[in-house]
């Protein structure tokens, strides 16, 4: 069976990450639970002022969702890493990178596709206005693939690393700011008239980018990491 | 078909082995002998492509590895330590899913054969993680049954089988030799093949 | 022609950076005692700021120093993936705790600036917020090195590191300038410095020059100390004399 791009591969290994998750998924609840804790922590810090949760509510989201994607990219390779299955993916013929994007596209599916849709709905506490919500929205369906992709970079270089969690935090935060920044920008924008086109068309450059090169980072990780 | 020439292997600042050369022709097998820690799992790990080279090369079919990666790894069925398998799938689903990943369209009644010839049909429907020990392992090398490839790379094959397993096993070998395939092993059984294969010590 | 593979070798490489690192300094030290005296005795006061500004020469060219030896210790760990040459790797390794000390002093120096000028010990000015960000991807550099016990991979995993982080940095960077644009008004500005007189270009060049020399001479010491610790097996160690006494 010739799949040289790995378009079949890049699916079987989605649907089976897809399989597993569901047959667990309480833990693939997790992050999900964590982003509305955390955006719930904000106005209990801070007060429940209405303007100020307006001004603080695309950041504390943005904060959130980021924080949640972090919380569940350790687990991105190192189930499969543990019990032997990523070096088999790497001794298949078909391309690694075409394995990696179909990971990050169900780690997607599961975590950043859910907050991108929960966030309006968290928003209403904040008193966005209804206008900003499907800006918010789009800026993550946008943004979280890119979180994924840079994150899934420091996932493969901290495996099987002791204390890898937060040094994964280390290494992939300040990868993160400028998707944090137009992510933000975008909904700022949106809400003081300006739109929001310019911000979320630099996420989605970001999207296409990443899309191309991050794979390639990560599989030099895991070959690195495999020997 | 396999020539393996000065393999040379680094593991941290420890020189595990040098000049370690053999060939090996369709029909033959080679097993890898050494005390724990030798060295036996890199010598397999550099032949699979996983571990790089310190000094040396591998050439298959008289062109080096690296020249022809997807080619080599499209012939290469390797066995490691850990099992590779997923606990939260059943042991059908999981050879289905190891022969998909591996590149291969395999129906589910091959899968049922295999697990057949390994003595598993009761364990088929029941997630691995229900498995002993024992049946994990065979589940784990089922896969040589199904997946038809040319160079069979296994580490510690017999390891938590009994009696009758191990012996299906060296049988599969056999049969797998008797075709034209090159096998190599590492064991720390004896391992009653028909053929007998030729032997390398690592380590001092 | 130059058989760059010879150089490669720690073993030749080890006494020639012992040579080198004498010379290094020397022209460190000179350049250094030039720029300070350009920097404080012989450019002029400024009009707005007095002479509280003169910490420039050191903000500025440790600044420039901070992300020309990322680019550096990039380009060092590009090398060492590439042609699988552990001394580069080394090389790497060698300048990333001199780079996050001038990212640091570049911080420190701003906030001094910022004090006695402005009244506050920080803002969120794109330069010095970027220098943040680059601190922040220098100390995750050495965390994921030193967190990895195999030394081997270490090196290959901080290569990939450095060069997802060099390709990041003018993203990073376009990104704060913009978001400062938005959100702070231009009044309290680190890169609005007092237009440049020739003399004061002068100044900070020699004192860039002088860190650069400083940073090389730093590198091989430590990249000497890395030979030691790594090569411990090999024979010719055995035969130094730092090592004999």
């Amino acid at each position: 069976m010739n799949d040289s791009l790995g378009l079949y591969a890049c699916c079987r290994i989605a649907q089976r990450d897809l399989k597993l998750a569901m047959r667990r998924k309480s833990d693939a609840a997790t992050p999900l639970l964590f982003f509305v804790i955390v955006a719930t922590l904000f106005p209990l810090g801070i007060g429940t002022e209405a303007d100020t949760l307006r001004t603080i509510a695309p950041g504390v989201l943005w904060v959130a969702a980021l924080l949640a994607t972090m919380l569940s990219l350790p687990k991105l390779f190192e189930d499969d890493y543990a019990d032997g299955t990523l070096e088999q993916l790497a001794l298949s013929s078909a391309p690694l990178s075409a394995f990696v994007v179909g990971k990050i596209a169900a780690h997607w599916l599961l975590t950043g596709l859910p907050v991108a849709v929960l966030a309006p709905l968290l928003a209403l506490q904040f008193h966005l206005p209804s206008s900003s919500l499907l800006v918010l929205s789009a800026t993550l369906m946008i943004g979280t693939p890119v979180l994924g992709l840079i994150g899934a970079i420091g996932a493969s270089l901290t495996l099987g690393i002791r204390g890898g969690g937060i040094l994964l935090a280390l290494l992939v935060l300040p990868l993160y700011v400028p998707v944090l920044i137009f992510g933000t920008g975008a909904v700022d924008a949106a809400a003081a008239g300006l739109g929001a086109t310019a911000n979320l068309s630099l996420l989605g450059a970001m999207l296409v980018i990443g899309f191309f090169f991050a794979p390639w980072a990560i599989t030099a990780a895991l070959r690195i990491a495999l020997e | 078909m396999l020539e393996v020439i000065n393999l040379g292997c680094l593991r941290g600042e420890r020189l595990l082995f040098q000049d370690i050369n053999f060939r090996l022709e369709p029909g033959e097998s080679l097993v890898v002998t050494g005390e724990n820690g030798s060295g036996k799992t890199s010598l397999l790990r550099m032949l699979v492509g996983l571990t790089p080279l310190f000094s040396g090369s591998i050439q298959w079919k008289s062109r080096p590895i690296d020249q022809m990666v997807g080619e080599y790894r499209r012939e290469l069925l390797y066995c490691g330590h850990p099992l590779a398998l997923k606990d939260g799938l059943t042991a059908v689903e999981n050879l289905h899913s190891i022969a998909a990943l591996a590149g291969e369209t395999v129906s589910l009644t091959a899968v049922h054969d295999a697990l057949d010839q390994c003595g598993l049909n009761a364990c088929a429907p029941m997630p691995v993680r229900a498995l002993s020990q024992g049946q994990k392992r065979r589940v784990h090398l089922a896969k040589l049954l199904l997946l038809k490839r040319s160079l069979w790379v296994l580490d510690e094959p017999l390891t938590a089988l009994d009696v009758n397993a191990s012996r299906h096993i060296v049988q599969a070998i056999d049969q797998h030799l008797r075709s034209g395939g090159i096998a190599v092993l590492t064991t720390h059984h004896g391992l009653p093949l028909a053929f007998t294969p030729q032997t390398i010590r690592v380590g001092a | 022609m130059i058989d760059w593979f010879k150089y490669s070798s720690p073993k030749t490489f080890y006494p020639i950076a012992g040579k080198a690192i004498p010379w290094f300094a020397a022209i460190a030290t000179v350049l250094a005692v030039a720029g300070m005296y350009v920097g404080f005795f012989m450019a002029p006061t400024d009009a707005q700021q007095g002479e509280g500004y003169r910490i420039i020469f050191l903000h500025v060219p440790v600044s420039w120093m901070s992300m020309f030896i990322y680019v550096i210790m990039a380009f060092w760990a590009a090398i060492g993936l590439i042609f699988n040459s552990r001394l580069s790797g080394m090389m790497a390794s060698a300048l990333a705790p001199t780079g996050a000390i001038f990212t640091f002093l570049s911080l420190w120096t701003g906030a001094l600036w910022g004090k006695p000028m402005w009244g506050i010990w920080w803002v969120w000015d794109a330069r010095l917020t970027s220098e943040l960000i680059l601190l922040f991807l220098y100390l995750g550099f050495m965390a994921l090195q030193s967190a990895i016990d195999d030394v081997r991979r270490a090196d290959k995993a901080g290569a990939v590191l450095a060069l997802v982080g060099v390709v990041n940095i003018p993203v990073i960077y376009f990104s704060v300038q913009w978001w400062n644009t938005l959100h702070q008004g231009a009044s309290v500005s680190l890169t609005r410095a007092p237009s440049m007189a020739t003399i004061m270009l002068v100044g900070m060049l020699l004192m860039a020059l002088a860190a650069w020399m400083y940073t090389a001479a730093i590198s091989l010491m430590r990249v000497r100390c890395l030979i030691l610790e790594r090569e411990h097996h090999a024979a010719w160690i055995h035969e130094l004399k730092e090592i004999k006494q």
